[in-house]
């Protein structure tokens, strides 16, 4: 018969042990859940860092990337050049983040118009296959690249309807028809920051924000300042 | 005849009356200092006349538990301290319990008035000013006097603001002017959400295709919190930010800068409507 002294350390030990069980699956949880955490390569100039994230746009993943291969997704382009499906990445702090985002993806237009004026990044503006834009018709909005906690918000033009050579299923080459959006931010203090899409463009979903616009991995991620 | 030893019949312990004794000191002792030290402590706080309100309201209530609480708790101590089992005496069975229809009455009745108490206190200070809560599309607490409008717009996953009186102008973040009347007009252009505007005392749901309004006087410069109260999809958890209540020439300051920004979106805006739900018709889902 074990005594009331090792009946307590016993419950004791449960709790601690459930709570750090608990602790550990919401850590991970908030910070990478959906997707594995890619470390963005880092340079240094004249002594600060400095990211080169590329980023591709899709219409549908296809079936090499995910067992959903009709998704619309983001992708990321590795230091081997290789594109891959993770949406969790992981920047260094008080860096500057040059980012190219490659859309293959057509327009679904914006619910929110005011979400097409560039914000949060160098200059408020952004460059859109060459040519500067300090703002788009939110109607030729495809997706938008979002970090709400950190005011950065950049709506993505798509593709023309019309477009010829257009992109079945990721990864699209180059030679497929794409509008590329260039953009500079900073990041500031060490954090866990979400970034999304606005434009509800999961097609066949409610309201076209259910699916990939709801499961981190697709349209959904997190910038892992550190 | 002699007289057989006699045996006085023990007088009953006066439980009741002890635990009435007590429980009257310990709650004379309990509510004021409830009431003083806790009250001021209690959300939402003092950064608007609803918060204010809220806060004495959550006082009085409290205050009124607090007696409450305290019966429940000396009792729990009495019955533990008076009631327990002398393991000498072994198992005993204790005396038939009754019925007694005064407590029952009385039990009755106080809880009665404390519950129509509040309700009817509840009401009247819903009533004078909405208490900071949504009140449709047509309030019936509307505060005199000049009202600044502000329009909140939920969509996942982010409420933006925008300001019919400052050129139509949007913003993700709330800034309110100083000591000012601000109507707050919440819809949402997809799921439902909840605006809640934490230290304002401020909560009204944000419904696609409604304009649910809810009023607020600000008082002086400082922050506050808003978040999502609603559960609405993946990111609810971070649908959170911080709004500034600005006194008035830096509130204008902010506009003017608010609108140099804006510039090149507002050719794309929609007019200034309570509701913009189901436009934009073209939209993937």
């Amino acid at each position: 018969m074990r005594s009331t002294g090792g009946k307590l350390a016993l419950v004791a030990a449960a709790v601690a042990a459930a709570g750090v069980l608990i602790g550990f699956y919401v850590a991970t949880l908030s910070t990478q859940a959906g997707s594995a955490s890619y470390t963005v390569p880092v340079t240094t100039e004249n002594g600060h860092k400095v990211v080169d994230l590329q980023l591709m746009t899709v219409a549908a993943i296809g079936p090499k990337l995910s067992p959903n291969p009709d998704w619309v997704s983001y992708l990321v382009r590795d230091a081997q050049g290789r594109w891959r499906r993770d949406t969790v990445w992981r920047v260094p702090a008080d860096a500057t983040i040059h980012v190219t985002v490659y859309n293959f993806d057509g327009a679904s237009g914006l619910r929110n118009p005011w979400l097409a004026r560039p914000q949060g990044i160098d200059g408020n503006r952004v460059t859109i296959d060459g040519k500067p834009s300090d703002a788009i018709n939110p109607d030729d909005a495809s997706h938008t690249f979002a970090i709400p906690q950190l005011g950065l918000i950049v709506a993505l033009p798509g593709v023309a309807d019309g477009a010829k050579n257009q992109c079945g299923v990721a990864p699209c080459p180059m030679s497929n028809a794409h509008r590329t959006i260039v953009f500079t931010f900073h990041t500031g203090k060490p954090g866990h920051y979400r970034w999304q899409c606005f434009v509800p463009c999961a097609a066949g979903w409610i309201d076209g924000f259910g699916g990939p616009m709801q499961t981190i991995g697709y349209m959904d991620g997190f910038l892992n300042v550190v | 005849m002699t007289a057989g030893p006699t045996t006085a019949a023990a007088e009953p312990t006066p439980h009741g009356r002890r635990l009435v004794a007590v429980w009257l000191a310990v709650s004379a002792v309990a509510t004021p200092l409830v009431a003083i030290f806790l009250g001021p402590a209690i959300p939402p706080g003092n950064h608007s006349a609803q918060a204010s309100e809220q806060t004495f309201d959550n006082t009085w209530m409290v205050s009124i538990c607090t007696p409450v609480v305290c019966l429940v708790l000396v009792f729990f101590a009495y019955a533990l301290w008076s009631f327990r089992a002398n393991p000498a005496e072994g198992l005993v069975d204790g005396p038939p319990l009754r019925n007694d229809a005064r407590i029952q009455v009385l039990w009755i009745a106080i809880t009665s008035t404390i519950v129509l108490f509040l309700a009817g206190f509840g009401t009247y200070e819903l009533l004078q000013s909405g208490a900071g809560g949504g009140q449709g599309p047509s309030p019936i607490a509307i505060p005199a006097g000049k009202q600044f409008q502000v329009q909140v717009i939920g969509q996942q996953w982010e409420f933006t603001y925008r300001y019919p009186s400052l050129g139509g102008i949007e913003s993700d973040q709330l800034v309110l002017p100083a000591h000012s009347t601000v109507r707050f007009d919440v819809t949402s252009l997809d799921a439902v959400h909840s605006f809640w505007a934490y230290e304002l005392g401020v909560k009204a749901d944000a419904n696609p295709g409604v304009d649910n309004v809810a009023f607020v006087q600000t008082k002086g410069a400082g922050t506050f919190h808003v978040r999502c109260a609603e559960l609405c999809g993946l990111w609810h958890g971070y649908m959170f930010n911080n709004g500034r209540v600005l006194e008035q020439a830096d509130f204008a300051a902010w506009a003017k800068q608010a609108r140099v920004l804006d510039a090149p979106i507002l050719k794309y805006l929609p007019p200034y409507a309570h509701t913009y739900f189901p436009d934009p018709q073209r939209r993937a889902g």
